[in-house]
């Protein structure tokens, strides 16, 4: 039952070879032995959960059908929850329950999902590793000794540990795709736009977008189904009709262009990995796919600009947190400005704080043109790369990350080296775009993940396209030696 | 471009965050490092590119202009560190 599918979870609530209160039990259970390891969740409660399962199993017994009722789901802590406790990996909210949920909280219970728990994750979602957490770092099921990957590493061991079926994630610069691809899941990032961002806490608003992590692209289709919406409450809510993601999950691949970027090919990637990646993209000229050469040229320097707009947006975004209205507040102060600065200094970690920094400098008077300016010009030409790529190809395919996942303490002395690690990914969240990253193989026993990116709009086709070869291949049914039921 | 320690004191200042002595150096070498890192966008010629601010473009949505929102000010009361009679308790800014 831990490895089974969204829809065979379904298929047996409905046949009522299980309940949703059995079915939750069993997960629950798997938290409670495996946790203290993974480290994977911040909060569990294990009576409101059994709570929201009864209320399932009643609608069942009723004969309400949905596709996802009743299905245990976790959502990253970085979304809020009414009664439940929101902390985002810092200290600064550990101890924060918000009075209203997040957009896509209430579209998830709407939806019949029975909430586990909220996931660990990089302190607000500021990491690629998950190494920043307030509560801990969180450890790879695949290997013990490894990162997660960040910020939704929490949300990704969990799915990868089979601890919950389906999480939720963010993704600001791949932070739910650069997990996926190190803990062997599939996770799809939206167009910007297209799912919600109330109640998320916000990071880099013109970057951060909500989206789900599953074991496959089935399962992420049925969530996005859950997730994508119109919210009156988040100006940037893109106002479209409803769409169903799973419609185009099982149209042919013949006749598929599929471009090769020849930037994401380049020096830096593991042997291990680009041998998986290749054998990936001969499984799909098997399929009847086509490759062409596309370019990025300004793909370099989408790092460098993601770490002058984040930080920016950031500083501006988490001075919200002083102290004055919810959160931690400093012990001892003399005046309100003191009250401020310690209360900050206490309650972020040092990679927060380091981000709020470089934003409050790269926005301050004098600089602002040199260096905010200058990068959302640079953003423009990334994003002007990608519509040209996409004037000769359906998608676009290359590595999520340039390595599987590395060690703890491995990068963390140097900043600048653990921004690298999302090199293929911050590009997408910089031009707006949807990108999913699916497991493709193994390097050295570790995970290794394709990365798939549409056009705007176009999840249906990025969909299929990675279904489309999960039915072709296993690599996305497996899970770590040890953890099985 | 390199953050001198008194630069590094006046951003610490305008974001809000006290930096201790010991942690002014440290701050300052990573500060500087990610600021060399970005420098190379400097190199790019951007002349008449328009910035892009929003991924996808957007409109700011209008609403009509009446109450939607319940009053809950007694729950937005209940998580802040301090409170007292509705009103939220800081410093004595004004002697």
């Amino acid at each position: 039952m831990i490895n089974s599918s969204l829809q065979e979870l379904a298929a047996a609530l409905a046949e009522k070879k299980i309940s949703s209160v059995e079915l939750t039990t069993l997960f629950l259970d798997r938290i409670e032995k495996l946790n203290p390891t993974l480290n994977a969740f911040i909060t569990i409660d294990r009576e409101k959960a059994l709570s929201l399962a009864r209320a399932a199993d009643a609608k069942l017994g009723a004969g309400e059908t949905a596709p996802l009722l009743g299905i245990p789901l976790a959502h990253k802590d970085i979304f809020c929850t009414q009664g439940w406790r929101t902390t985002c990996g810092s200290k600064m909210l550990a101890n924060f329950v918000s009075p209203y949920d997040a957009h896509v909280v209430e579209k998830m219970a709407a939806a019949g999902m029975v909430l586990l728990g909220k996931c660990n994750m990089d302190e607000f979602a500021m990491g690629s590793s998950n190494e920043t957490s307030f509560f801990g770092p969180v450890k790879n099921p695949w290997d013990l000794a490894r990162v997660p990957g960040g910020s939704s590493g929490g949300s990704a061991a969990a799915i990868a540990a089979r601890l919950v079926p389906a999480a939720t994630g963010t993704d600001t610069g791949g932070s739910i795709r650069q997990p996926a691809a190190l803990c062997g899941l599939t996770g799809l990032k939206p167009t910007y736009g297209v799912v919600s961002r109330f109640g998320m806490i916000a990071f880099a608003s013109s970057l951060d977008q909500g989206g789900p992590m599953a074991k496959s692209a089935e399962d992420c289709a049925l969530l996005l189904n859950a997730m994508a919406g119109f919210d009156a409450r988040d100006s940037t809510s893109l106002d479209r009709p409803a769409e169903d993601y799973t419609r185009d999950l099982n149209k042919p691949l013949a006749g598929l262009k599929i471009g090769l970027p020849q930037e994401f090919f380049g020096a830096g990637m593991s042997t291990g990995v680009r041998a998986a990646v290749e054998a990936a993209l001969a499984e799909y000229r098997r399929l009847g796919a086509t490759t062409v050469e596309v370019s990025l040229p300004n793909s370099n320097l989408s790092v460098p600009a993601y770490y002058v707009i984040a930080p920016a947006e950031a500083s501006s975004n988490l001075a919200r947190f002083d102290g004055v209205r919810y959160g931690h507040r400093a012990a001892e102060y003399r005046d309100l400005i003191e009250m401020y600065e310690k209360t900050r200094a206490e309650g972020f970690g040092p990679e927060v704080k380091r981000r709020i920094l470089i934003g409050t400098y790269v926005l301050s008077h004098g600089y602002y043109d040199a260096y905010y300016l200058k990068a959302q010009q640079v953003r423009r030409l990334i994003a002007e790369d990608f519509r040209a790529a996409f004037a000769s190809c359906d998608v676009i395919i290359g590595p999520t990350t340039p390595t599987p996942a590395f060690r703890f303490g491995e990068k963390g002395a140097d900043p600048v080296q653990m921004y690298l690690s999302d090199i293929y990914t911050i590009a997408v969240n910089l031009a707006g775009l949807p990108a999913m990253s699916i497991p493709c193989g193994f390097d050295e026993g570790l995970p290794v993940g394709l990365q798939i990116i549409a056009p705007w709009f176009a999840e249906a086709k990025m969909l299929n396209v990675a279904h489309r070869y999960q039915q072709a291949t296993d690599w996305h049914r497996r899970m770590p030696a040890g953890l099985e039921e | 471009m390199s953050l001198s320690p008194d630069d590094v004191s006046r951003i610490a200042h305008l974001a809000r965050i006290e930096i201790s002595a010991a942690e002014s150096a440290q701050t300052r070498e990573q500060l500087n490092a990610i600021l060399a890192f970005v420098e190379q966008l400097q190199a790019v010629d951007t002349a008449g590119i328009v910035p892009m601010a929003h991924a996808v473009d957007v409109v700011q949505r209008l609403r009509e202009d009446r109450v939607t929102e319940p009053d809950r000010r007694d729950d937005f009361m209940a998580i802040a560190p301090e409170s007292e009679a509705g009103l939220y308790l800081v410093p004595k800014v004004i002697e």
